[in-house]
């Protein structure tokens, strides 16, 4: 057993579970959502196994180092922790046919990582060996999960909304949502959790960059584009606490916060330079 | 003061309270923060101000953008953060804190009217028997009450985490005390670097603006080292060093290993591997073709040196060992550059053990000089950013109040509970400040059960 080949079964695992989801959606047999729900916990199972797998890989090759180094062990743990908060939030609210809004994130993130992105295990650099990694990391990507699955949230009030205007609610495809009012409600929950994680996030960076060169801000891109994802939800919590921003604005602003998320995290290795070099490996 | 002078200051501290303002720094600041992300920040390179027009270019120097996140209008947005979560802290506190300090305990029909969740039930017994009924069931379910008489009913009050209330305002409380320690660090700290090669010591480091700081200690660099994976990675860069007071090494802090995330601190003076390099030099002798006019030349390992034909050179690299590079050959052997007084450049390796090789590039070249390699002295020196920062405690103070004052603020909730004896009447209200519908599930439970304890106490 190696951790490449339980990846394909996590990354199939996904693929079957999200198509599960989209069965169900159109038949709205409850069977299927359950056999959905299934699969993606086998297929978190998997993937928990494999990435300690690659873990152990990597100290039989003589430089132990948490998965967590480069481009795509980090686009695969970010798949990880979306699959992860998603199974919270069933286990509290079962709420099955938010898979179907969750679960493509998580399948696109292990797709690209092994079709598009070099996969083999890599020395850590001189700046990257720190116990820091993991907490910086760790806390970051559990953050953006959190806010990736307010976002499939917001879709679905979005669409919910929308067809609530058309016509009857209760028919079709938008029975099987969520009332209105509880998918506003997740949207919120999702971004409270999201959002302490991604402010431990900063804080742990910042402790890391003063640890490894005695300055805990520099306004590196990297670090302004957390601060920028942090200011949008500090806005959202803000409106929402204050002025009563519920339903379509808070959904938006949600979608636009996680936007924005995806391009501190992806964008700024792409377009941008800095001090986060693992967009360089591909 | 005048009607109009008290009109003009009541709206400058209502426009200092809104939430509009709030709305409006945070995006704003979102948004304009996106600029230094895109224009290259510092002295702007060459190549970046060959793209942009002078007029572009003279209107990002004008707004700043060069170094925008110190530039006024940046810096105001900032302060006008400060003073909106000062002003909105200050007006809500008072509130607030009467909520915390002194709670309604009385459970009257303006507040039961507002109440989300009310029960009511009837109860047979003596009024005092059943204050001190429910008093004790609210002591184990729920907290202590508080008990206070009026007008023939009886009123019990308890509530849980009420403190939980404050916590936005640690938060709002957090980012001031994180900017303090910023200005803090920005007045009394500095951020510098210094090299210095091994063997050599040195007292003072230059800051980025190119100033010189005296650290009233000395740092010798003892050693300097590199090791590499197999694969040629670099996996560590080490400096040995030691402080030195007076010229006299520093119990404890002698020949401490600095490597990447692992720095050395003395009296608030932190040194971090940073950079490093080779100050070394190369020995050649020069001739000419037949061998005469020998010349020794030496070379250091970041420069250049004119030779006597009038033609320069430099080091490439160099090797100890040629072998596993041009198998069969064996030694020293350096890789030289060299720039003929006409303009042309070739590169040429050159030989410590074969001096045959070198001779007959040479002829074939044409006329001259040979190089025979004679050897090099390694002499590395170490990079070290250099930091002193006395706001860094405040900063972490700081975070740790928002950490904890955010989670109070999402995960808490303060919870109160009303209870009324009234002519046989128990009357029990309650609201959360958060999570009604979780609260709406334990008040329902709560009044079940004290509905029970009330009724089962006749049986």
């Amino acid at each position: 057993m190696t951790s490449s080949l339980l990846f394909n079964v996590t990354t199939f695992a996904y693929l079957v579970s999200m198509l599960l989801f989209f069965a169900f959606l159109a038949s709205r047999a409850a069977a299927l959502g359950t056999a959905g729900i299934v699969t993606a916990y086998a297929g978190l199972a998997a993937q928990s196994g494999a990435i300690l797998l690659r873990w152990k890989e990597s100290y039989d090759l003589g430089f132990g180092h948490a998965p967590l180094s480069n481009l795509y062990e980090s686009v695969v743990f970010f798949s990880w922790t979306i699959v992860l908060i998603f199974a919270l939030l069933d286990l509290k609210y079962k709420y099955r046919v938010i898979g179907a809004f969750v679960m493509p994130f998580a399948l696109l993130g292990m797709a690209w990582a092994q079709l598009g992105l070099h996969s083999g295990i890599e020395p850590l650099v001189p700046a990257l060996q720190s116990n820091w990694l993991l907490y910086h990391v760790v806390t970051c990507f559990l953050g953006y999960a959190a806010f990736a699955v307010a976002c499939g949230i917001s879709i679905m009030y979005l669409i919910k909304s929308g067809g609530e205007e058309r016509a009857d609610a209760s028919s079709g495809l938008m029975a099987l949502f969520p009332p209105i009012r509880v998918l506003d409600d997740l949207n919120y929950r999702a971004i409270m959790v999201g959002f302490p994680l991604l402010t431990l996030g900063i804080i742990t960076g910042a402790a890391w960059a003063n640890y490894a060169w005695g300055t805990y801000w520099s306004w590196d891109p990297k670090e302004t584009w957390s601060l920028i994802v942090w200011f949008v939800y500090a806005a959202f919590l803000h409106a929402r606490f204050t002025r009563g921003w519920v339903g379509k604005k808070a959904a938006w602003l949600s979608i636009i916060g996680f936007a924005a998320t995806i391009f501190c995290y992806l964008g700024v290795n792409l377009f941008l330079s800095g001090l986060h070099s693992y967009g360089g490996g591909r | 003061m005048t009607t109009n002078q008290r009109g003009f200051l009541n709206s400058l501290w209502n426009f200092f309270c809104s939430l509009t303002l709030t709305m409006f720094l945070l995006i704003t600041l979102a948004i304009t923060s996106i600029i230094g992300t895109i224009v290259p920040q510092g002295p702007p390179p060459q190549e970046y101000l060959q793209q942009i027009s002078p007029f572009k270019f003279k209107l990002y120097q004008a707004l700043g953008f060069f170094d925008m996140y110190h530039s006024w209008w940046f810096i105001l947005l900032l302060y006008l953060l400060t003073v909106n979560l000062v002003a909105c802290s200050i007006k809500r506190l008072p509130h607030i804190w009467k909520i915390i300090t002194r709670p309604v305990t009385i459970l009257d029909n303006g507040l039961e009217r507002s109440l989300a969740n009310v029960v009511s039930f009837k109860a047979h017994g003596a009024p005092e028997k059943l204050q001190e009924q429910v008093a004790a069931f609210l002591a184990a379910e729920f907290a202590a009450p508080v008990a206070t008489e009026r007008d023939g009913a009886r009123h019990l009050f308890a509530q849980k985490t009420p403190w939980c209330r404050l916590s936005v305002y640690f938060v709002h409380l957090s980012v001031i005390v994180i900017f303090i320690g910023a200005i803090v660090g920005s007045f009394f700290g500095y951020k510098g670097f210094v090299n210095i090669m091994e063997g050599d010591s040195i007292s003072k480091v230059t800051t980025r603006s190119g100033k010189d700081i005296p650290l009233g200690f000395s740092v010798r660099c003892e050693k300097f080292s590199v090791s590499l994976y197999d694969s040629g990675a670099p996996k560590e860069f080490k400096s040995v060093l030691t402080v030195l007071e007076n010229g006299k090494p520093v119990p404890g802090y002698e020949h401490k290993s600095v490597i990447v995330n692992d720095p050395l601190t003395y009296k608030g003076i932190t040194f971090y591997q940073s950079s490093y390099g080779n100050a070394g030099e190369c020995r050649f002798l020069v001739t000419d073709l037949d061998g005469k006019n020998a010349v020794p030349v030496t070379v250091p390992a970041d420069g250049s040196v004119t030779l006597p034909d009038g033609s320069s050179m430099h080091v490439l690299e160099t090797t100890p060992d040629i072998a596993p590079y041009s198998p069969g050959l064996s030694g020293p052997a350096a890789h030289l550059e060299i720039h003929t007084s006409d303009g042309r450049s070739e590169r040429v390796v050159v030989y410590a053990n074969h001096p045959e090789l070198n001779l007959a590039h040479a002829k074939e070249h044409g006329k001259g000089p040979v190089f025979y390699f004679k050897g090099e002295e390694k002499r590395m020196y170490t990079g070290l950013q250099v930091a002193k920062d006395p706001g860094v405690g405040i900063v972490w103070l700081g975070c740790l109040l928002m950490v904890v004052g955010i989670f109070a603020a999402f995960f808490l909730s303060h919870r109160r509970v009303w209870v009324r004896i009234q002519q046989g009447t128990v009357t029990m209200g309650g609201n959360a400040s958060k999570n009604q519908a979780a609260f709406q599930q334990v008040f329902e439970q709560l009044a079940q059960k004290l509905k029970t304890e009330c009724s089962g106490e006749k049986r």
